[in-house]
């Protein structure tokens, strides 16, 4: 007991002088909090992009809603839906009604060209044919400038997303379409989500221009409650009449962004691992030297009577203290760099564009901190084992 | 009783073997030492004759290739590592040419350093440091970090550093060396008193012969033999 409690006061004594001495070595520290602050802020960045994905995904979707596609459709731009199909749908169990309409939206999408606004290139932006209820049924949809399009015109209405990210889609412009000539009128949100990356327009104007007949791709539902799902799915699966697949609304966009996610996650990953391992070679490079300016101090220490443990561990705490300032110095720099950057990519799963907005969150800084404190540890723990290793009567005889 | 029994220190046909490349140095080849309690011993020798790598050996800084070093009774050449570490914080006092204090601690704290690891509470520490600083004459310096020190103050630091935990054993590898000749007595005459009033046994290696006239005994380590005259 007596042995551990004077073990542990070396330790804490050990190293409090130790950190004392820092400011000696503010030059090579300095270098090696900054090499870490790097990786730690260009991880969080490109992490948060995949994260900002993510929450574009997750703001499309609401817990009481479906999303009906053909069975064997992996998306919208595969799926096609017969009038009698909607028709039936329409019909399933647990659907919600308001004002006598069932919030069953049948929905048409295409893909148009429009460049993009930076680069001028041309991108895959997604057109939307909805029907009135649509509206009512996707996640905060609101028009926030100009005005809905008429019903039965060549009139659309865009979401921010598209009209920051594409030229061409302010109000009074027009854009062309199947050969014909389509003037925005409007501007809409929808609280954050895919949608906004969308042009929307009157299904049933959009049908003929692309002669779809009668036909649709989806059917976006509204459920009286999240617990509604099975019972709508197993009556829709189990109607001989129709061969679908109805979804939650969240399972379905994150199929659709889980490739993206991944590749960037992945990207990340690769990107912060290389560079951490350059790092982790700075922090072993600035540990060996401050271990070897110290060698007197360490091995007087030692001959005064000190153990070796609490000389590892206060290297240990040293570069570990370089290591968290660096990871918070980097993760700031991301969260104020990065946060709320707005950008859009393509999306493979559907082949269109979609914008999000760079998104630091929390645990994705604790992330960067983490890895800023593994590339500290490894970083001192061999200058640390050196330190502890060094022959004290040797060490003592080096000015 | 033998005279082995009242000894302090008892160095058994110790050999310290150093690599150099291909080649081995043998330093103290089979070299026996006693040195009895009360002592001040002073020992000289050539440069590279081995003096400090004997003193070494008796304060448990380094292991014997050969042979068996016993003080207090304990052979402490059999330690294990953390047991020596331990056993140097309780018996021995070191002193360095070149002081070897901390410069970011103040003269306190630099004298309080080995008390942390006794169960010594904090203000036990500071009184006891306080105490040595006394002793050695530098009670008003305190607070003064080391560079603010002449090198005979840091000196007598050093000095308060090691008697500080009240070893037996004090080892002195040329205390004086790097001082003029005053600050050299003024540190000579704390040392005497030290073994005269405190009765602490004490080596001292030196080049100085007016130092080596302040000890007890003096021996001449040369060419890994001790004698008591100086080899022509
Ligand atoms: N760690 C070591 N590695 C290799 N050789 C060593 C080591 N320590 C001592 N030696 C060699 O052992 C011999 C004795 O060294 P030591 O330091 O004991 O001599 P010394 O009598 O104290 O000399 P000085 O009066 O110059 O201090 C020298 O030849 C020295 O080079
Ligand atoms: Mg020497």
């Amino acid at each position: 007991m007596a042995g551990m409690f004077n073990w542990i006061s070396q330790i804490v004594s050990v190293t409090l002088f130790n950190l004392r001495t820092l400011p000696q070595r503010i030059g090579s520290s300095t270098t090696a909090i900054f090499g870490i602050a790097g990786v730690v802020a260009v991880m969080v960045g490109v992490l948060s992009i995949a994260q900002g994905i993510l929450r574009t995904m997750e703001n499309s979707s609401s817990s009481e809603n479906v999303v009906v596609l053909r069975s064997g459709a992996t998306s919208e731009m595969m799926s096609g839906l017969s009038g009698d199909d909607v028709r039936f749908i329409s019909e399933g169990p647990g659907l919600l009604r308001q004002d006598d309409e069932v919030m069953a939206s049948p929905e048409l999408f295409v893909i148009i060209n429009l460049p993009i606004r930076s680069t001028g290139t041309d991108a895959n932006v997604p057109m939307r044919g909805v029907t009135r209820v649509a509206g009512d049924v996707h996640k905060g949809f609101q028009v926030v400038d100009g005005r809905m399009f008429e019903w039965g015109l060549n009139e659309v209405i865009v979401g921010v997303g598209a009209l920051r990210e594409f030229a061409g889609l302010e109000i009074g412009s027009t854009i062309t379409v199947a050969r014909e000539e389509w003037p925005v009128v409007g501007i809409f949100e929808a609280s954050g989500g895919i949608a906004e990356t969308e042009i929307w327009v009157d299904a049933s104007v959009l049908q003929p221009a692309y002669r779809r007949g009668n036909s649709y791709q989806a059917v976006y539902g509204r459920l009286k409650s999240p617990d509604a799902f099975q019972e709508f799915k197993d009556a829709l699966t189990s109607d001989p009449r129709l061969n679908v697949k109805p979804m939650r609304e969240a399972d379905y966009h994150s199929s659709q962004s889980t490739v993206l996610y991944n590749l960037i996650t992945g990207l990340g990953t690769l990107i912060a691992a290389i560079m951490g391992f350059g790092a982790i070679f700075g922090a072993l490079n600035t540990m060996y030297t401050a271990v070897s300016s110290r060698t007197r101090e360490i091995a007087t220490l030692r001959a005064l009577g000190f153990q070796a443990s609490p000389v590892v561990i206060s290297v240990l705490s040293e570069s570990l203290l370089l290591a968290l300032l660096g990871g918070a110095i980097g993760a700031s720099l991301a969260w104020l760099v990065f946060d709320g950057f707005r950008a859009a990519t393509l999306n493979f799963s559907s082949f269109s564009q979609v914008a999000f907005a760079f998104d630091v969150s929390p645990a994705l800084l604790v992330r960067g901190i983490v890895f800023a404190l593994i590339i500290g540890l490894i970083g001192g723990l061999f200058p640390a084992i050196r330190a502890a290793r060094q022959p004290v009567s040797a060490a003592l005889r080096e000015l | 009783m033998t005279e082995s029994s009242r000894s302090l220190v008892s160095v058994k046909n110790v050999d310290k073997v150093f690599k150099r490349g291909s080649e081995e140095i043998h330093v103290l080849g089979g070299l026996d030492l006693d040195i009895p309690e009360g002592e001040f011993l002073a020992l000289m020798g050539p440069s590279g004759s081995g003096k400090s790598t004997l003193l070494n050996l008796i304060g448990g800084l380094d292991r014997p290739s050969q042979g068996s070093v016993e003080v207090g009774g304990e052979r402490i050449d059999q330690l294990s590592n953390r047991r020596l570490a331990a056993w140097r914080a309780r018996h021995v006092g070191l002193v360095f040419q070149f002081y070897n204090l901390m410069p970011v601690l103040t003269a306190q704290k630099n004298v309080e350093l080995p008390l942390l690891l006794t169960h010594l509470s904090r203000a036990e520490r500071k009184k006891r440091a306080a105490i040595a600083l006394d002793i050695v004459g530098l009670s008003n310096r305190n607070n003064h970090y080391p560079r603010t020190l002449s090198g005979g103050e840091q000196q007598r630091v050093g000095i308060a550093r090691s008697i500080v935990t009240d070893p037996t054993l004090l080892l002195c590898d040329e205390p004086t060396g790097d001082l003029d000749r005053k600050s050299g007595d003024e540190i000579l005459d704390l040392l005497q008193a030290l073994n005269r009033e405190q009765g602490k046994t004490i080596v001292m290696v030196t080049h100085d012969i007016h130092a080596a006239a302040r000890a007890t005994r003096t021996l001449y380590l040369n060419k890994g033999r001790l004698t008591t005259e100086p080899e022509e």
